[in-house]
């Protein structure tokens, strides 16, 4: 791939998780529990682990957090969405490295990090170690939304890097 | 690995799954058995100093103005409920009303926390002066 052709793929790629994140913030879902989502733009993150470097994964993420923090968040919606970020993009990283699982397995230990992060960086803002009451909620969610985006991100995965490849 | 191994459900998967489902039990049970039964007052704290406890068993209107902005937390019926909060994304008001010790109601935008405690934790004694003003 051309360095044209990869700038332009992180750009498109950068544009559909903040598309992905809009259609998140346009789903009103209420758990009851603080920080439940379902991490739509997690997907994208997911299928560029697959195809491309960690470092460009990395900035897509981090951009997407960013403009997403200034379009429909807060700054502390940004610092709770980096901390998830940046934890279930180090695990889902090592995983595809160094374990065996599938892409859902992989997404499931990225929805649970990433919940387990937010409410660490949480319990750390408000002083307050008692909201890890909410733990056990976030690490079942965080395996459901980990799988449905680990099924669709298996379905996506394919079809992405034929198009690529036909480059 | 072949590509398409990854695309299918596997063993490992499934034990990951369900071993986060288990921690997820066995730490639902421990809070659940450590903080048993009604609680007897409620301890507000904002970035995690003491602002106020109240008896659970005494309806009243708490508004908590500081810094960061304003909620109203109210005792009604022996629980303590978010009535009010100018946050952004009112999260606080949609966590129901709490009674039960070591429950809490969390503002994350207003570093705001409620938790039931019991009757006798040492948080009454020393937040007799805070609660006296916020009287």
């Amino acid at each position: 791939m051309t360095p044209a052709a990869k700038a332009a793929y992180i750009a498109i790629l950068i544009a559909l998780s903040l598309i992905l994140s809009y259609v998140e913030a346009l789903i009103p879902l209420n758990f009851g529990v603080p920080g439940i989502k379902l991490g739509l733009a997690n997907l994208v993150v997911l299928i560029g682990l697959f195809l491309l470097r960690p470092g460009e994964v990395l900035a897509i993420s981090t951009a997407r957090i960013f403009l997403a923090g200034f379009l429909f968040g807060n700054a502390a919606s940004i610092i709770y969405s980096l901390a998830g970020g940046l934890a279930s993009f180090a695990v889902m990283l090592l995983l595809i490295r160094f374990s065996h699982l599938s892409i859902m397995g992989v997404s499931i230990a990225g929805g649970v990090s990433h919940n387990v992060g937010q409410i660490i960086v949480a319990a750390l803002a408000v002083e307050n170690i008692k909201i890890l009451y909410y733990l056990p909620a976030l690490l079942i969610a965080g395996v459901l939304t980990g799988l449905l985006i680990g099924v669709i991100g298996g379905r996506v995965l394919p079809v992405v890097r034929r198009i690529v490849r036909r480059r | 690995m072949a590509e398409t191994d990854r695309r299918k459900l596997n063993r490992r998967d499934i034990l990951l799954a369900a071993g986060v489902a288990a921690a997820a039990l066995v730490l639902w049970l421990v809070f659940h058995f450590a903080g048993r039964g009604t609680g007897e007052q409620i301890c507000i704290r904002v970035d995690g100093k003491v602002q106020g406890t109240y008896r659970l068993d005494e309806d009243r209107t708490i508004p908590v103005e500081t810094g960061y902005g304003r909620n109203v937390i109210v005792i009604s019926g022996g629980q303590a409920y978010m009535k009010e909060a100018d946050c952004p994304d009112h999260y606080c008001m949609q966590q129901g009303a709490i009674d039960q010790e070591n429950e809490t109601i969390v503002c994350l935008p207003h570093k705001l926390v409620v938790e039931v405690i019991s009757g006798s934790t040492q948080e009454k004694s020393s937040s007799g002066g805070v609660d006296a003003v916020a009287q």
